[in-house]
């Protein structure tokens, strides 16, 4: 294996009792789509929480392209390259589809109070290029079709790719989707596996977190699977889903059968 | 209304053509402002108090768009704003007054006045990123006392503000040694002093309205909206919150130093008393009355709650008398008592303001195939 992209080592975060996630040591290599699976509370969003900068874990760190991360400087973590979605949508509600795109572009641009105020030719083109960029993501995750509607107004589905769209436009060279299949329904699903798809063959790193176990063992090269804050184990689909242990803590049932992803919420939406 | 192609929505709404009757709209409304004062004075016969309300009237909207950057485009509330109209005043009033001795002019004053302001409002704004919502509010609420009970008591032991009494005797407004204090010749037209006043209020508010509608529409202003919007997103996004946030008090603030500069030069006095905490309410009426982050509506806000309370004062009393033979309520009260009734009237009935933005028109918009 190359130089990994991302190196968690040992990180821990507790909620004052609740210890969300104890001593997770993983590493993901570049163009790798990466699973992360585990029951409901078991700290997932959590992980990403930490990696993205919105918490401080209280053990631990993480290594991007080499360097360590800054704890809790979220706009760092999205200009070093780690882009990622929420769970639950959050999106500029009361923005254009479009505009939301556009703002992911913000931290690969540049122009300032000034800039705006004079609009002089190097603002106008950057502002330019920031919607051409826009429109072309927006086509990209398909819904080139609904940039001019408020997100607030999107389809769930629609509005988990207007999520993907906004955090690839910040040129992520990690991008962390905190499952994107909830509440989607078979069709949109399989427009989503051929997006995470498409997304891995342009040269960005996905980890991933789904409940829909199809999904994830069809998708990713390799599985990790958190229990209560704990890595259980980590390796390719095919091992994590005959291990007792995850089959115990996790899928709950016989591997065959663990195809029908009966864990998830949004499994059955 | 042929002019509306549909079709034309689709590739760049920024550059999409502006129809005809707009173009019209526009040059009828730079017809009236400009023609306002002979209006006012001459075919109404209204006199000077209504040209002194109609200068306030834009002062106020200088104030509203500055609060409306802070409030309505980044979505923090804040209670205190009156304070950086109070430091742009002060700051003109020492250092172009017999206070100090110092008389500079105003083109220096103008700009230091806003760029004060700016940073108080960073000062304002760096122990307050954490908050929002009531707690930003009570805080923003608290810098403003504090600010103006500075003014009241820097009076001693050395006096800088002269207490409570205020600073008057404060130089008028003057450009380019042309001084708005007395009648002013341009091109052969005599301008009275409110009305030269009047014009050069407008042209520094439409400078305003220009930087507004600019950053509104800017790399900057977005990041603004998406704070509003979501905050957490936001920073995933990679917006350095914390600077942006801090820009948006600082802008905000600059605006309301101008106006605080023109106010000083326009009354030629300054006391505390000006800068109380209704006055931080009243200007946030008008940003949330005319339609929360919407140019257009906050501009609608600030002139209707600048005239409105006049006019209801100047009719309270002929009313009354014509209606029941006496004056029943006195018309300071009246005044407040129907400004605060068309308040929950509004608020009631168009919760998002007046004139809020077309979001409904924007999001029927589809781009092309
Ligand atoms: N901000 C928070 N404050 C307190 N407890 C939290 C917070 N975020 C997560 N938790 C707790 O941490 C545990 C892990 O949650 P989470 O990471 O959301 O799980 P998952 O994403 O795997 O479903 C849960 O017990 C949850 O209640
Ligand atoms: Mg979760």
């Amino acid at each position: 294996m190359s130089a990994p992209l991302l190196d968690a080592r040992g990180v821990a975060k507790d909620f004052g009792g609740v210890k969300a996630l104890k001593d997770v040591s993983l590493s993901i290599a570049p163009g790798e789509i990466y699973g992360l699976i585990g029951p409901n509370g078991a700290g997932k969003t959590t992980f990403f929480n930490c990696l993205t900068g919105l918490y401080a874990p209280d053990g631990g760190g993480f290594t991007f392209a080499g360097a360590p991360l800054k704890a809790s400087a979220p706009h760092q973590a999205a200009r070093r390259g780690i882009a990622r979605t929420f769970q639950n949508i959050r999106l500029f509600a009361h923005m254009t589809a479009r505009e939301n795109v556009m703002v992911g572009r913000h931290v690969r641009t540049r122009a300032g109070v000034i800039g705006a105020i004079l609009r002089d030719p190097r603002t106008r083109a950057e502002e330019a290029a920031i919607a051409r960029r826009a429109d072309e993501l927006l086509h990209y995750v398909g819904i080139a079709d609904r940039a001019h509607d408020l997100a607030k107004h999107l389809s769930y589905g629609d509005q988990r790719r207007l999520e993907i769209a906004r955090a690839l436009a910040t040129e992520p060279r990690l991008l962390c989707l905190d499952e994107p299949a909830a509440g989607m329904n078979a069709t949109e699903r399989a427009a989503l596996r051929t997006l995470i798809a498409g997304i891995r063959a342009d040269g960005v790193t996905v980890l991933l977190i789904e409940h829909d176990v199809k999904l994830v063992m069809g998708l990713c090269d390799r599985v990790a699977v958190l229990d209560y804050g704990q890595l259980v184990v980590e390796d390719v689909p095919a091992v994590v889903q005959r291990d007792p242990r995850v089959i115990e803590a996790y899928l709950g049932a016989a591997p065959d059968e663990a195809g029908q992803g009966g864990a998830g919420e949004g499994g059955h939406a | 209304m042929a002019a509306a192609p549909a079709s034309a929505a689709g590739r760049a709404p920024v550059s999409a053509p502006i129809p005809a009757r707009v173009w019209v709209a526009y040059a009828g409304l730079a017809l009236l402002l400009a023609l306002l004062p002979w209006l006012v004075g001459g075919v109404l016969g209204l006199g000077n108090a209504w040209l002194r309300t109609l200068n306030f009237a834009v002062l106020y909207v200088m104030l509203a768009l500055g609060l409306n950057i802070v409030v309505g485009f980044a979505g923090l509330l804040d209670l205190g704003y009156i304070a950086f109209y109070a430091v742009g005043a002060y700051m003109y009033a020492l250092l172009a007054s017999p206070h100090f001795g110092l008389h500079l002019p105003a083109w220096a004053i103008l700009p230091a006045g806003a760029a004060l302001a700016g940073l108080f409002g960073v000062i304002l704004g760096a122990p307050t990123l954490r908050l929002r919502g009531d707690y930003l509010a009570i805080v923003t609420l608290g810098f403003g006392e504090i600010v103006r009970i500075f003014l009241n008591n820097l009076n001693a032991p050395v006096n800088i503000t002269n207490g409570p009494q205020g600073v008057s005797g404060i130089d008028p407004l003057a450009f380019f040694g042309v001084s708005l204090a007395k009648p002013v010749v341009v091109a052969g037209i005599t301008l009275l002093p409110l009305a030269a006043t009047y014009y050069v209020f407008l042209l520094l508010a439409l400078g305003v309205v220009f930087v507004t509608l600019r950053l509104e529409n800017s790399r900057i202003g977005r990041a603004w909206v998406a704070i509003r919007e979501d905050e957490v997103a936001a920073k995933a996004c990679g917006i350095d919150t914390r600077n942006i946030k801090l820009l948006a008090f600082a802008m905000g603030a600059s605006f309301g130093g101008v106006a605080g500069g023109l106010f000083a030069g326009f009354q030629a006095f300054v006391s505390p008393e000006s800068f109380s905490l209704m006055e931080s309410v009243m200007v946030l009426c008008m940003v949330v009355l005319g339609g929360m982050g919407h140019i257009p509506g906050v501009i609608l806000g600030a002139v209707l709650l600048s005239l409105l309370p006049e006019a209801f004062r100047y009719a309270a009393v002929p009313v009354q008398k014509y209606l029941f033979g006496h004056v029943v309520v006195d018309p300071e009260s009246l005044r407040m008592l129907l400004f605060g009734l068309a308040l929950i009237l509004v608020m009631l009935y168009r919760p998002a303001g007046l004139w809020p933005s077309p979001l409904r028109k924007r999001e029927l918009k589809r781009s092309g195939p």
